[in-house]
C-alpha cells in the first residue's frame, strides 16, 4: 500500500496562554497522497493559515502527530532536529503572490534551491531550464522577474516549489491575484505537476473559480478539518 | 552557490554606486583631515631638515626659535664656534608677516640667513631656479608656495627686494612660504623701528637726564646709536662635525654659555609634539566624530537596504536558507560599499587636497590604516542590519 505524503493526526495550535488562549487548530486529521491536489477551504479566521504554517514546518503544533512520505517529523514535538532544512528539501512553497527573488534572473530563482541545498551550480541550473521547459517558460529563462507578466511568475515560483522534488507542495492562494482563464491554467499546471512529479498539493484557497477542479476538499471550520467530496471538473 | 549580495548589489547597481558615492565623499573629508594632520607634521620636520642644522641655540628658557620668541646678541656664535664638535655655526632670524603681493595678503616667514658664503646652516639646501642670494642687501630667495616669480621685485616692508632664487618645501611649522634674505636685512625687518618712532625714541632720550648729563659728552649719541642698531638674532644654527655626539655638544653650550640648545630629536618633539599638539587632539576629536558619522550612516544604509527586502529574506528563509547565508549576504553588501566608499574618497582627497591653503600629505600607510578601518566599521555596522534580518520570520511569506 502506498504511503501518504502528508498524514496528519489530531494536529493542535493554541496561541497564547490562560485566558487569552486561543485554539487555532482543535484537532486536524487530515491524509494527502502523493500525485494528487487537495483543496484546503474555510472562512477567514478559521485556521487556514495557522494549518499550512504547521505544515510547512513555520511555526510549532501545540499537540498531535504530523507525517512526511511516512517519516513523523512532529509528535507532540518537533523529531526532526533541521526545520529549515526541512522545508529546503522537502517541502515547496507557492505563494499568494509569487515572490521570486527580484534580483536573480529567472532561471537562478529556481535553481536557488537545490543550490542552497549544495548541489552544484550547472546541474541546479540545467534542473531548473527542465522544470522551466515544462512549466512553458523556458523561453523567460534569462529574462528579469520584473520583466515577467504575472502568470508567468506564478508559473516560475510553481517551478522552484519542485525544484527539489519535494514530496509536498503547500500553495497559499495561488491563484488569488489572476483572472479566471489564468488562475484555471495554474490549477491545471498544479495537476500536471502533482501527477508528474508525483507530489501531493495542498491549495489553500478562496477562489470560487478553481473550488469545482479538485477532487478532493478539506473544509475548516472553528480549528477542525472535514473532508468534503470534491467535483473534480475537467480542466 | 550563487553569490546573493553580487546580484543584488548589481540589480539595483545605480543606487548602490550614488550610495557609495555619498559615502565615499564623507571618507574622503575623513581621508583629508588626516591628510591635514600628516601635512602638519611634515610641514614641521621639512623646517627641520631644510635648516640643515644639528643644535638650535637659543635664548635661556625658551622653546625658540620656531614655539617661542626667542632673542640673542648676533656675536654669541664666537664663542659656540670655538666648542669642540662645532663644525659650523650660522645666525638665524625668523618672523612671520603679512605681506602684500599682486594684489593680496600672503602670510609668509621672513628668514634671514648670513650670506657670506654657501651652504650655511639655515639656507635652503637646494634651488629650483636661480641662484643663491649674493649680495648683502635686497635680494631674496622665495619658496615656490608664495607664488613669487623668479626676477620679480617684492616690498617687504620698507624695501624692495629682487627675487634671485626659488625654493620648493621651504615652509614654516605653519605651512606658510619662506622668503630668505640676507640677515641684516632680516634685523632690520624684525627688530628696527620705523622713522616716527626712532624721532620719539631720541626725543625721550634726550629728555632723560640719565642719558643726557652735561658732563659727559658723548653719551647722548651712544644712548641713541644703539638704541636704533639691530644686533639681536633668534637663533644660531648649528652643525656638527661628522661623529660629534649632538647631546653632549647641547650640553656644552648650554654649561658654557648660558643658553639653551636642542638637539634634532628634541626640536623634533617641540615642533611636532608641542607645536601642533593642539590642533593634533582637534583634528583628532574630527577624526573620531567623522569615524563615527561614518559608522551610523553606514549603519543607516545598510539597515535600510535590509528592511527593503523583509519579503524577499523572509522567502528565503523559509525556503531554508541558512542564517549565515543571509548574514553573508548583507556583510557583503556592506564591505562593498566600504569599498567603493574608500575608493571614491581616496580619489575625492587626492583631488581636492592641493587646492587646500595647508598641505595635505595621503600618506600610504595612512591609506590602508583607513582602509582597515572603513572595513571595520562597515563589517560592525552591518550587525544591526544582521540582527534585524536574522529576527525576520519566515511565516512573514506565509500569508494569514
Amino acid at each position: 500500500m502506498e504511503t501518504p505524503a502528508i498524514k496528519l493526526t489530531g494536529l493542535k495550535k493554541r496561541y497564547g496562554t490562560g485566558d487569552a488562549a486561543v485554539d487555532a487548530l482543535k484537532g486536524v486529521d487530515m491524509t494527502v497522497w502523493p500525485g494528487e491536489v487537495v483543496g484546503l477551504i474555510g472562512p477567514s479566521g478559521s485556521g487556514k493559515s495557522t494549518l499550512l504554517k504547521c505544515l510547512g514546518a513555520v511555526i510549532e503544533p501545540t499537540a498531535g502527530r504530523m507525517e512526511l512520505a511516512g517519516e513523523v517529523i512532529y509528535d507532540d514535538a518537533w523529531r526532526i532536529p533541521d526545520l529549515r532544512a526541512l522545508r529546503r528539501d522537502r517541502i515547496g512553497f507557492v505563494f499568494q503572490a509569487p515572490y521570486l527573488i527580484p534580483f536573480l534572473d529567472v532561471t537562478d530563482n529556481v535553481a536557488l534551491l537545490p543550490m542552497l541545498a549544495g548541489r552544484d551550480n550547472a546541474a541546479a541550473r540545467k534542473h531548473a531550464l527542465e522544470l522551466l521547459t515544462a512549466l512553458d517558460v523556458r523561453h523567460r529563462a534569462g529574462a528579469q522577474v520584473s520583466q515577467l507578466s504575472g502568470g508567468e511568475q506564478q508559473r516560475v515560483a510553481i517551478a522552484r516549489s519542485l525544484a527539489n522534488h519535494a514530496p509536498v507542495i503547500l500553495a497559499d492562494e495561488p491563484t488569488a491575484p489572476l483572472d479566471s482563464e489564468r488562475a484555471l491554467t495554474v490549477v491545471r499546471i498544479l495537476n500536471d505537476m502533482a501527477r508528474q512529479y508525483r507530489t501531493a498539493i495542498i491549495v489553500v484557497t478562496h477562489d470560487e473559480k478553481i473550488i469545482p477542479t479538485f477532487r478532493r476538499i478539506y473544509q475548516i471550520r472553528d480549528g477542525r478539518t472535514h473532508e468534503v467530496a470534491g467535483e473534480g471538473r475537467a480542466l | 552557490m550563487i553569490n546573493l549580495a553580487s546580484r543584488d548589489v548589481l540589480h539595483g547597481w545605480g543606487k548602490f554606486l550614488f550610495t557609495g558615492i555619498g559615502l565615499g565623499l564623507l571618507i574622503g573629508a575623513t581621508l583629508t583631515m588626516a591628510g591635514v594632520f600628516r601635512g602638519m607634521v611634515d610641514d614641521g620636520q621639512v623646517l627641520i631638515d631644510n635648516s640643515g642644522a644639528d643644535l638650535w641655540v637659543v635664548q635661556q628658557g625658551t622653546l625658540g626659535p620656531y614655539a617661542e620668541p626667542s632673542s640673542l646678541r648676533d656675536d654669541v656664535w664666537r664663542g659656540i664656534a670655538g666648542i669642540r664638535g662645532v663644525a659650523e655655526t650660522g645666525n638665524a632670524a625668523y618672523l612671520t608677516i603679512q605681506m602684500a603681493h599682486a594684489g593680496k595678503d600672503t602670510r609668509v616667514m621672513i628668514v634671514g640667513i648670513e650670506v657670506d658664503r654657501p651652504n650655511r646652516p639655515g639656507a635652503p639646501p637646494y634651488l629650483t631656479a636661480g641662484r643663491p642670494i649674493l649680495q648683502g642687501h635686497y635680494e631674496a630667495i622665495a619658496d615656490e608656495k608664495a607664488g613669487i616669480k623668479l626676477g620679480e621685485r617684492v616690498k617687504i616692508r620698507r624695501h624692495d627686494y629682487t627675487v634671485v632664487g626659488l625654493a620648493r618645501r621651504m615652509v614654516s611649522s605653519s605651512g606658510d612660504p619662506m622668503i630668505f634674505v640676507p640677515l641684516k636685512d632680516a634685523q632690520e625687518i624684525q627688530f628696527l623701528k620705523d622713522n616716527d618712532a626712532l624721532v620719539n625714541e631720541r626725543a625721550r632720550t634726550a629728555a632723560n637726564p640719565a642719558f643726557n648729563r652735561p658732563g659727559v659728552p658723548g653719551l647722548l649719541e651712544a644712548a641713541q646709536a644703539s638704541a636704533t642698531q639691530a644686533r639681536n638674532v633668534n637663533a644660531v644654527l648649528v652643525r656638527l662635525v661628522p661623529g660629534a655626539d649632538a647631546d653632549s655638544v647641547a650640553d656644552e653650550i648650554q654649561r658654557w654659555k648660558r643658553l639653551t640648545s636642542y638637539t634634532r630629536a628634541q626640536m623634533e618633539d617641540i615642533l611636532v609634539a608641542k607645536l601642533i599638539a593642539t590642533s593634533a587632539k582637534q583634528i583628532g576629536m574630527f577624526l573620531a566624530i567623522l569615524a563615527v558619522v561614518t559608522a551610523a550612516i553606514v549603519a543607516f544604509i545598510i539597515y535600510t537596504m535590509t528592511l527593503a527586502k523583509v519579503r524577499e529574506i523572509a522567502v528565503l528563509k523559509l525556503i531554508g536558507a541558512k542564517n549565515r547565508t543571509i548574514a553573508a549576504m548583507i556583510l557583503q553588501q556592506a564591505l562593498a560599499l566600504g569599498v567603493i566608499g574608500f575608493l571614491v574618497g581616496r580619489i575625492a582627497a587626492g583631488l581636492w587636497g592641493p587646492a587646500f591653503p595647508k598641505y595635505v600629505l595621503l600618506l600610504p600607510q595612512d591609506a590602508i590604516g583607513g582602509f582597515a578601518i572603513v572595513l571595520t566599521i562597515c563589517a560592525l555596522a552591518s550587525s544591526v542590519a544582521i540582527r534585524a534580518a536574522l529576527a525576520i520570520d519566515p511565516a512573514e511569506a506565509i500569508g494569514g
